[in-house]
């Protein structure tokens, strides 16, 4: 095997230290991130902490494990926890609808939150777009946060390199409210009952014609009604945007990036690692899971090849020869896996690393995800 | 790969889905080269802005612009294309409102930002829309590209992708963006449409699959076939794996057949061996349970074999005859 990265990254000290308060797991589709989130979840809760893991869309049988078998947006006590050492484990899954409903009427007099859900642009933003689900695991976070009852929030992001969009959140919501987009819109809407008529140009009247033009009268008209409910919340959406971004930059807050040895996944990581370096993010380090490795890596894959078509030709010990053949591929996957590896850390030299082995099968109980949480501790 | 019928005679545009890491890009790469017959032309289309295609093809980033990556095994012409949403927005105004100035007057007001990024979902009305055009495309009567492949979203989002244009002819009752809307949603719900789901023979992605085929079944979206990835041949014989999966293996006969063969193995060598074939014979047990669960979906399979040595150009062209020699392409 190749060399060893220079520092291994050490999930049980980021656990036990009673500072951490949050730790935001991400990484491409398909590399274990929610049943990563879910073993740190349990471990730490063994370790006495009082932990609740937020789970986007997790795989059915991952979410029996833990007993989560609704949606229903509010946390649950996940049974058969170890709590004698003072911890609890509570999980959830995100009702996307739900969540911003919640921010609707938390923001809104009672009339207006009535006109906003039924707003058609509404309904469609807040249960069928794709897009708001990052938007919402972070408003989440913060609920979850400031209700304070919980010393750690272990949540897992969306499956997509749009995870990470939260983070512009606030500057995206800060440009669009002060940008001159929403002015034109206003500009024409009757019903805002603010005045931007005064800002109303020739220039703007031609931007108006043009958006009339392109969404038809009824759209732009359902649009506007749209913004102007919701205009008196928009200061109180930007202000969660910025706690939440500055919660996520604050000591206390975890990064860890999930990945799996194989080249797209890991390329993503390396996005992500980059990504949060520039946005000043607290990164704790990388889990590359699903790791090969070989007891026997004494025997090289082409002396075992070799050895194996020895015995092909002399037609004896077939059995040996399967078995050879079997560590010939086991020994050519390591080396790639490391290779891989090696690229990474050499990418991202100060970027600590802990392999988790490759399990033959998926993860159906606490006691699977148990095990996890060891190998992810390094135990 | 001449002139053979395929399973999907009639289909124009093949959208590529899977649970992420099954290999939707590369086998959907390998669809588009497959599909691409002497004197045809496919093109891969990509709308995860990842340059996913771009690393396979070991060509340099995609700009928006439909390049030539490749030459089929059957001689055709493979181009790619990577959707940018603002482009798209761009381009759409341009074709449909003759805009012009107006349309770069709508990026200073920050109209363009606000419909690409801030407003949920409209990224997905603008990709589905581009694939829609390129699939429509005509020059004179025939069709620009005999096939569009697309290296669509994972299978978690696909139903809303897909869909996200009857989300549209929701809002707008009338008008331009509702004429569009409709034409999308029913090429998207046509015969000349398959929606194709990539996975591996894991719990997790055979039941993502199962749970796609319902779903996109509900939807009204024809879902075509599944693509098993990364198949692997077992090794051992079948009287060898369920020993192995005992623990009941020769531990001598291996030793005596590992000194035959000239390979020396240092003592807990040998165990590690021993496990190493109850990890393998696990492991095709596992496969074997999923395919039984693969077959119950009643949908046509196809099977690539698992490349050891990683995808490279040479390694898309030999899955891609995997995919002819099935019926596939």
């Amino acid at each position: 095997m190749s060399a060893a990265p220079s520092r291994t990254l050490d999930l049980d000290a980021v656990l036990a230290d009673r500072s951490t308060r949050i730790i935001v797991c991400c990484g491409a589709g398909g590399v274990g991130k929610t049943t990563t989130a879910a073993a740190l979840g349990l471990r730490a809760a063994e370790e006495g902490r009082t932990v609740v893991v937020l789970t986007i869309d997790p795989a059915r049988r991952l979410a029996q494990s833990m007993g989560l078998s609704e949606l229903d947006n509010s946390p649950r006590r996940v049974k058969g926890v170890d709590e004698s050492r003072g911890g609890s484990l509570d999980a959830m899954m995100l009702d996307m609808k739900r969540t911003f409903d919640d921010v609707v009427f938390a923001h809104a007099t009672p009339d207006r939150a009535q006109m906003i859900m039924e707003n058609p642009f509404y309904q469609s933003l807040s249960s069928s777009f794709s897009g708001t689900q990052e938007y919402m695991a972070m408003e989440k976070l913060g609920q979850l946060r400031a209700e304070d009852r919980w010393d750690l929030i272990v949540v897992d992001t969306p499956p997509s390199r749009s995870a990470l969009d939260f983070l512009d959140a606030p500057k995206r919501l800060g440009s669009f409210l002060d940008g001159r987009f929403i002015r034109v819109l206003m500009g024409t809407a009757k019903t805002g009952g603010r005045a931007y008529l005064k800002v109303v140009g020739a220039g703007l009247n031609a931007m108006t014609s043009v958006l009339t033009k392109v969404l038809g009268g009824q759209v732009l008209k359902d649009l506007q009604a749209f913004i102007a409910a919701l205009d008196t919340m928009f200061g109180g959406f930007r202000e969660r945007a910025d706690a939440t971004y500055q919660l996520l930059q604050a000591r206390g807050t975890s990064f860890v990036v999930v990945a799996a040895p194989e080249r797209d996944a890991l390329r993503e990581a390396s996005y992500f690692v980059e990504r949060l370096g520039e946005e000043r993010m607290p990164l704790s380090g990388l889990v590359l899971n699903r790791v090969h490795a070989s007891g026997a890596t004494g025997l090289s894959a082409d002396r075992a090849a070799a050895g194996s078509e020895t015995l092909d030709e002399s037609r004896s010990h077939p059995l040996a020869a399967g078995i050879l053949r079997l560590h010939a591929e086991r020994m050519r996957l390591i080396e790639r896996e490391q290779s891989l590896r090696g690229r990474f850390t050499a990418a991202h030299p100060r970027v600590p690393v802990v392999d988790v082995a490759a399990q033959p099968g998926d993860v159906h109980d606490l006691a699977g995800l148990r095990l996890v949480g060891e190998s992810l501790a390094g135990a | 790969m001449a002139s053979r019928e395929s399973d999907w005679e009639g289909v124009r545009l093949h959208v590529v889905t899977g649970k992420g890491g099954t290999g939707k890009t590369t086998v959907a790469a390998a669809l588009a080269l497959a599909l691409a017959g002497e004197g045809r032309r496919t093109l891969l289309v990509e709308v995860e802005n990842r340059q996913g295609i771009a690393q396979l093809f070991d060509s340099p980033p995609l700009p928006y612009e439909e390049r030539k990556v490749s030459v089929g095994p059957g001689g055709g012409d493979v181009f790619a294309l990577a959707i940018d949403p603002e482009e798209a927005l761009l381009e759409y105004l341009e074709m449909f409102y003759r805009l012009g100035r107006a349309g770069r007057g709508l990026r200073r007001i920050g109209a363009i930002d606000f419909a690409t990024t801030i407003a949920p979902g409209m990224r997905d009305v603008l990709l589905t829309g581009k694939v829609y055009e390129a699939a429509r495309r005509r020059k004179g009567t025939e069709p620009v590209y005999d096939a569009v492949v697309l290296d669509a979203p994972p299978t978690g989002r696909i139903t809303r992708f897909l869909g996200v244009n009857e989300e549209v002819a929701g809002l707008a009752r009338v008008g331009p963006i509702r004429g569009q809307a409709d034409s999308i949603m029913s090429l998207l719900r046509s015969p000349m449409t398959a929606v194709h789901i990539v996975t591996l023979l894991e719990e997790m992605p055979v039941q993502e699959t199962a749970d796609g085929v319902t779903e996109l079944a509900k939807a009204g979206l024809p879902v075509g076939g599944i693509v098993v990835n990364a198949v692997r041949v077992p090794l051992l014989k079948q009287a060898e794996l369920t020993a192995a999966a005992k623990g009941r293996l020769d531990r001598a006969e291996l030793a005596e057949g590992l000194a035959a063969a000239g390979v020396k193995v240092r003592d807990p060598g040998v165990d590690a061996l021993l496990v190493e074939a109850a990890e393998h014979a696990a492991r095709v047990a596992l496969e074997k349970s999923q395919r039984r669960a693969v077959k119950t979906l009643q949908r046509p399979t196809y099977d690539l074999p698992l490349l050891t040595g990683g995808v490279d150009l040479g390694a898309l062209y030999q899955l891609a005859e995997h995919l002819c020699r099935q019926g596939m392409a």
